[in-house]
């Protein structure tokens, strides 16, 4: 088995302006509730990587994801199991690269194939993992605010690709 | 995933497991006596596989199964003929890895005309602590705590399982795991922070029990946070004091909620198992409750804990004892939850 290689990936169809945006939590229920007004917006094939320190929310926002798109089982984090499967409108795929090297490890456990398939994937500590990213993959990074916030936290959408911009669009518009 | 079959006891067991990261083949004589116990981690392995074995070990099932299995099978000086089962982990886990152990159980199950025995993964760390006391009275009230899992079941029959509680978030080891990386400590995190915890004062940091009053499920990413923030702030207090703060905040949960299931279901006895099973405050905590109570209490021997194939083993010998048997058809389930219905089996 070989990683694929550059050349097999579509072509990155750019925004033209492409931006991030950034919104501020102040308990993990907020964070949560994010997850639960992007849901609606996401279609079969879409990726989301997130980045963040531990403890900054990750899995909090793949548990509010989960839920609203009427996954039944409670969320809990993949750290170990490294990927979890949950069934709802479409079916959503847990990825964890915490405890992984590289975008090899994955690779291996035949991560590609739910990766910008038929349901989401949802990859934490995607960042050891970014060559496994097709280019429609909408980044979520979880920041902290400071030590006199402790359950604050900054959430910054952002993505080069068209796909990308049009959720963050869609979430800014969002009532 | 089971079939009737008139009950038997195989006098030799093959065990397989390959739900997560290691590989492991055990053969159990008599549902008892361990023969063989190979884990891939932990064995050197250069002459047959000819490398290193990962610390993700989950690619390399394929390539260490048959060289495990090979040498199973000479540590306990038997042939591949001597077999009269083979249990194997079906679920839950990666399904890749899953899926290779339950081909291969399959082939040979079928090639040398044997039983086969799916096993739940979380039923097998169950059985492990069984191999220490095979004669608990029930119901037995059993927490399941490990890296990927954290759960509370009550056991009213052999077989037959009832989930009374689960992590909502992190399971507690790897809340142990991520808390050493945090200090500098390295992997596996549980022992580490357990020997720094032993010079600390468990007193010296109150870290919040989340939800410790309030139903059976446990939530410990709220303290692995609340940890990781100590850390950064100017009252810092030294290493020990906090691991063994954390260690004390993780045992008091557990714990706590083990011994008021236990009252509240009225158990006859209680068992601890998985990979934080291995820790010593949580043994002590746990056998000091179940004699207040006047439960007997058995934990699994050390270095049955984390994930082996003997339990795996254990646990067909146990179901294969009562008439549970699986079909050549057996399938990995990666979701497989702890539950079986009364009406399969015997």
């Amino acid at each position: 088995m070989s990683e694929p290689t550059p050349q097999d990936q579509p072509q990155l169809e750019l925004a033209p302006s492409a931006r991030s945006w950034s919104v501020l939590t102040s308990s993990p229920q907020e964070t949560e509730a994010w997850g639960g007004r992007l849901a609606p917006l996401l279609e079969a094939g879409d990726v989301l990587a997130f980045r963040g320190d531990l403890g900054a929310g990750k899995t909090t926002l793949v548990r509010g994801l989960a839920r609203a798109l009427g996954a039944k089982e409670s969320v809990s984090s993949p750290t170990f199991v490294l990927m979890h499967i949950y069934e709802g409108r479409l079916p959503l795929y847990h990825f964890d690269a915490y405890r992984l090297h590289d975008s090899s490890d994955l690779y291996n456990i035949g991560a590609e194939e739910y990766i910008g398939t038929e349901g989401i994937a949802c990859l934490e500590w995607s960042e050891r993992v970014e060559s496994l990213l097709p280019p429609q993959t909408l980044y979520l990074e979880l920041s902290y605010l400071s030590p006199q916030e402790p359950q604050g936290r900054r959430l910054t959408f952002s993505g080069p690709s068209a796909r990308a911009q049009a959720l963050i669009e869609e979430l800014r518009h969002d009532p | 995933m089971y079939i009737a079959h008139p009950p038997f006891k195989p006098r030799y067991i093959l065990g397989l497991e390959s739900s997560c990261d290691e590989t492991s083949v055990a053969i159990l004589a008599d549902g008892e006596r361990v023969l063989a116990n190979l884990i891939s981690s932990q064995i050197p392995l250069h002459s047959r596989y000819g490398g290193v074995v990962p610390e993700v070990a989950c690619r390399a099932h394929l390539e260490v199964l048959n060289p495990l299995l090979a040498e199973a099978l000479e540590r306990a000086q038997i042939g591949f003929h001597d077999l009269e089962a083979v249990a194997v982990t079906c679920g839950p886990g990666l399904v890749g890895a899953v899926l290779l152990g339950v081909a291969v159980a399959k082939t040979l199950a079928g090639t040398l005309d044997i039983p086969l025995i799916g096993v739940n993964h979380m039923e097998g760390h169950l059985f492990s602590a069984l191999l220490e006391d095979r004669c608990l009275p029930l119901p037995l009230l059993c927490l399941l705590v490990s890296g990927g899992h954290t759960l509370l079941c009550l056991v009213e029959r052999w077989g037959e399982y009832r989930v009374l509680g689960s992590t909502r978030d992190d399971a507690a080891g790897e809340a142990f795991d991520k808390v050493s990386k945090a200090l500098g400590l390295g992997y596996p995190g549980g022992p580490k922070i357990q020997e720094l915890a032993q010079k600390g004062d468990p007193q010296a940091v109150r870290f919040s029990r989340p939800m410790l009053n309030e139903g059976f499920d446990f939530s410990f990413s709220g303290l692995k946070t609340a940890v990781l923030l100590h850390l950064q702030s100017p009252q810092r207090v030294s290493d020990p004091d906090l691991c063994a703060s954390f260690q004390e905040a993780v045992v008091d949960v557990l714990a706590t909620k083990a011994l008021r299931a236990a009252r509240q279901f009225g158990v006859k006895s209680l068992a601890l198992a998985g990979g934080v099973a291995a820790n010593k405050a949580l043994r002590q905590r746990l056998a000091a409750g179940a004699q207040r109570l006047n439960l007997p209490f058995v934990c699994p021997q050390l270095d049955l804990c984390t994930d082996n194939a003997v339990m795996i083993a254990k646990a067909g010998w146990e179901l294969a004892s009562r008439g549970w048997v699986s079909p050549l058809t057996l399938d990995a389930k990666p979701n497989l939850e702890l539950a079986r219905s009364p009406e399969a089996g015997a």
